[in-house]
């Protein structure tokens, strides 16, 4: 293991002397990256013909609806019961010591609460104004019931290992569940998913969260080269994922949901010091949802870019919390989809509003007087701020309006943020990794070398050609599991039938409350 | 024989025989039998990492049968060779909570509990299991030096 720091720190050591050097290797990078990535981020997010509408957001909120009336407004009717389920309610004693829901929950959601939160949000509501955050919220209640469907199917799909580890996902239900439906296919999707899983992985859940987090490093430290905060970065994730130093990761997952209820609470007190003007911004936002208050593309404008956003930000309907979910011990996989549920509403009904009310009200997107209009920056093809800032530091420049000190302590957040998904999505993509060639200490070192460069690139490259790929990689995985949902659904409301009759008649025991 | 049943907060260090002795003492003078009660500290609202996640189910079976094997076994055996009749419970979960639910499942008339050795900043503050079994138990409790 020191051998192993050492050897960082060498690297390190060896490459500060080509500082000078750096900017044109941060241009190089950016080049190769748009140049070999440009035509499938261009396929995926390609217009329906004649539109300017992406198939692609249709395709998430089509998947969405279908199981929202599907399985009659789950998220309704069943939000009571998803609560009771994470407060241990229905959790037999017995199996005390196992992962409880709550614990899923929560490790779930540490992959998901982060940057898209903070920075993908001002994205959103930079390119398509406060309306965005209409669809945001529609996006974030709808994709409620896909979480649902799929994590059941993780849970019921999962393998179990003689040692007593569990793995589980969408490869495994593909697999296994169209074998139980007769249906062809399965391990070509599997194979896909997989292979979207591991690029998903190096761009969502990698390359854009190093990027987000050294554009918040400079904002506060002064501009520096990426590839300095990527090298830092890639380090500490090096020993927490190679060299196996749990104790980092587990300080990360102990304090990153403390960083997130520390964000909404400081959110709460901004809007509350602004209470007068909170009925306005919701205004906006409903507003600017269905005309899009001067954003280009207006109310598609900020439909899609809600629509992009939530999905980013809460992975309906891609695939990785059914990874996260597979290993909670229940006898009811159903109990997993009612707890899944809640993710979406957390992260982005609750959580990226927050975020969107703050950049609304403190006034950080450029209005024009006359027409009460935003205004468009053409150029940079988004709404003109305050300071001309966009992403993360849009955030940051907007809670720095009502507290100065805010900006210090969101760098902190950030880089924890980025580094605790950064840590599940090594995991998720590891899974895939491992469900293609096998599991076994030198292949799985492969990936995770590979997954630590992916961090200095993500570091290294400009916002855009690093979102757009790394938006790529999430949506494919997203296609491919959707249609294994829509070809696995009956087996979800079989599940469900049988649970919700079992627990009407008293044989699923309450054991609390 | 009486049919009373005393319970013992066994924590199994290998330093602390002192509860278990006099517990014996005492079970074998009132004709009762002993309830062992070893708990393994553990919240339900902890967080864990996914790979803690994923290996969870297969710790939990270690960690059982190693309580079972170095701290149950041998303090069941001693229970056997004294001649005194005992059981043993293990658990996971807030120690007290568990030991006061266990005391009432069985009846038990008297608690047998270690003085703990734990000066910890955490027993400081939140009181240690011998504290909190003396506050809240709702019959005798021993605290054994």
């Amino acid at each position: 293991m020191f051998n192993r720091i050492a050897s960082l720190f060498a690297l390190v050591a060896a490459l500060l002397p080509v500082q000078a050097a750096a900017q044109g290797i941060d241009e190089t990078i950016n080049t190769i990256f748009a140049d070999y990535t440009g035509w499938y981020v261009a396929l995926i997010f390609a217009d329906l013909p004649g539109t300017n509408f992406s198939w692609i957001a249709l395709w998430l909120v089509v998947a969405a609806l279908v199981f929202t009336i599907y399985f009659g407004a789950i998220q309704l009717h069943g939000f009571a019961h998803s609560i009771s389920l994470v407060k241990g309610d229905y959790s037999d004693p017995d199996d005390a010591g196992e992962v409880s829901h709550f614990q899923a929950l929560a490790t779930a959601l540490s992959g998901t609460v982060g940057l898209g939160n903070i920075a993908g949000v001002a994205v959103a509501v930079g390119i398509g104004g406060p309306g965005a955050t209409f669809w945001m919220i529609m996006a974030g209640l709808f994709g409620m019931a896909t979480k649902f469907t799929e994590c059941t199917l993780g849970v019921k799909y999962r393998n179990e290992y003689p040692d007593g580890r569990v793995s589980g996902g969408p490869m495994y239900y593909m697999t296994k569940g169209f074998k139980e439906r007769g249906l062809p296919g399965g391990k070509i999707f599997a194979l896909l998913f997989c292979i979207f899983t591991i690029l998903g992985a190096l761009g969502g859940g990698n390359m854009f969260q190093a990027n987000q987090a050294h554009a918040q490093l400079s904002g506060v430290l002064g501009d520096y080269p990426g590839w300095i905060t990527g090298l830092i970065l890639a380090a500490v994730t090096f020993l927490v994922i190679v060299g196996g130093i749990k104790s980092i990761a587990q300080v990360t997952e102990k304090v990153v949901p403390f960083m997130g209820i520390f964000y909404v609470v400081v959110s709460v007190i901004i809007l509350l010091m602004n209470f007068d003007q909170i009925g306005w911004a919701f205004g906006r936002i409903f507003e600017g949802a269905f005309t899009g208050l001067g954003v280009l593309g207006g109310f598609t404008g900020a439909l899609i870019q809600g629509f992009r956003r939530a999905a980013f930000s809460n992975e309906a309907g891609i695939g990785s919390a059914a990874i996260a979910h597979s290993a909670v011990r229940t006898k009811e996989p159903v109990t997993e989809g009612y707890v899944a549920l809640l993710e979406p509403f957390i992260d982005t009904v609750v959580i990226c509003t927050m975020t969107a009310l703050v950049i609304v009200i403190t006034g950080v997107l450029n209005v024009d007087p006359e027409t009460g209009l935003y205004v468009w920056n053409a150029e940079a093809g988004r709404i003109s701020t305050a300071g001309e800032v966009a992403g993360v530091e849009l955030t940051s420049a907007a809670y720095a309006q009502a507290f100065s000190w805010f900006p210090a302590l969101l760098a902190i957040a950030v880089v924890l943020f980025a580094f605790s998904t950064m840590i599940s999505w090594s995991y998720y993509g590891l899974k895939a990794w491992t469900y293609m060639f096998g599991e076994g200490a030198a292949k799985e070192t492969i990936f995770k070398v590979i997954f630590c460069l992916f961090i200095v690139i993500g570091a290294s490259a400009n916002l855009g050609p690093v979102i757009d790929f790394s938006d790529a990689m999430l949506f494919s995985m997203a296609v491919v599991n959707v249609i294994a949902l829509y070809l696995l659904m009956p087996i979800v409301k079989r599940e469900l039938s049988s649970y919700v009759g079992r627990l009407k008649s008293g044989e699923i025991k309450r054991f609390k409350g | 024989m009486s049919s009373e049943t005393f319970v013992v907060a066994y924590e199994g260090h290998p330093a602390d025989p002192a509860v278990l002795d006099y517990a014996i003492i005492r079970a074998k003078a009132e004709g009762a039998k002993l309830l062992l009660v070893h708990v393994l500290e553990w919240s339900a609202y902890s967080f864990l990492t996914p790979q803690e996640v994923e290996e969870r189910h297969g710790r939990r079976k270690q960690e059982l049968s190693r309580a079972n094997e170095v701290v149950m076994a041998p303090a069941l055996q001693k229970c056997e060779a004294e001649g005194v009749a005992a059981d043993g419970v293990i658990r996971y979960g807030q120690v007290v909570e568990l030991i006061l639910e266990e005391t009432k499942k069985a009846s038990a008339s008297v608690i047998y509990v270690g003085r703990s050795g734990s000066q910890s900043m955490a027993a400081r503050v939140f009181g240690s299991v011998t504290l909190g079994l003396a506050q809240l138990a709702p019959v005798p409790t021993v605290i054994v030096p």
